[in-house]
């Protein structure tokens, strides 16, 4: 895996989540800075799924193809759709249920990780 | 009845966040298992796509927060309570029958133990806004 790309999009999506806790526990709702974040890390995220692929097919690695691809393709919906549903929210537990979306992907940052060095 | 939309609002909004991330990780993962591994371990691929559906359902009842889902989501939860409780416990009696894990094995230890702690608190919320929707 191309190892940058994946630091960066955990540090840059605890950043995230770090913000939206802090919107939650100042009684806020989130706003644009928060949602450009988001955009951002999606954006590593579509490229980490090009990345990934590629690296994918080219490794004499025993990696596990389907888990693999599968996180990536899924790590890909998990924002859009916290961003919706926090939205959806008039309260400050709007951003409480975006950082949790947000802690996933760290998770399935690790967990690409570990299936690509086991 | 109008109270059954308090499932969804306030700390609700989060449970169900939870709750939906465990629903596309349980589906996911046992879509994956039974599709390209099926024959390693049925017994346990069953059990994973089991807790896949007991989450779906958890969550589209919780989210869609009316006195009927309501009801559909408490049986769902206490299922998944039990679930958790007897595959975590078979899986440290009899590891022999899951040489892969569940979302549920050893309690959800590979989930952080969430899995076993998840249906407590969806009860707990299922209770605390249950005022006059009984």
């Amino acid at each position: 895996m191309f190892d940058p790309l994946t630091w960066a999009l955990v540090a840059l999506s605890l950043a995230a989540m770090v913000f939206a806790v802090v919107l939650a526990a100042l009684d806020r709702r989130i706003n644009w800075w928060l949602l450009g974040l988001l955009g951002v890390v999606e954006l590593a995220l579509l490229a980490q799924l090009v990345v990934g692929t590629a690296q994918l097919v080219g490794t004499d690695r025993d990696v596990s193809g389907p888990f693999f691809v599968g996180y990536l393709v899924g790590s890909l919906i998990i924002l859009p759709i916290g961003a919706l549903w926090a939205l959806a929210e008039s309260s400050r537990w709007g951003a409480g249920a975006l950082a949790i979306a947000c802690l996933v992907i760290p998770v399935v940052e690790l967990r690409l990780h570990d299936i690509w060095v086991a | 009845m109008a109270d059954a939309e308090a499932t969804r609002h306030g700390p609700g909004r989060m449970l169900i966040a939870v709750y939906g991330i465990f629903a596309l990780a349980a589906t996911s993962r046992a879509a994956v298992q039974i599709a390209t591994q099926f024959s390693e371990a049925p017994i346990a691929y069953i059990l994973s796509a089991a807790a896949a559906v007991i989450y779906c359902a958890a969550t589209f009842a919780l989210a869609r927060a009316t006195a009927v889902s309501r009801k559909v989501a408490l049986v769902a939860i206490v299922v998944e309570l039990v679930g958790v409780l007897a595959i975590g416990a078979f899986s440290y009696l009899t590891p022999e029958d899951f040489p892969d894990q569940t979302v549920w094995s050893h309690f959800g230890q590979g989930y952080g133990f969430v899995p076993v702690v998840l249906p407590v608190l969806g009860l707990l919320w299922l209770r605390r806004t249950a005022g006059g929707t009984r």
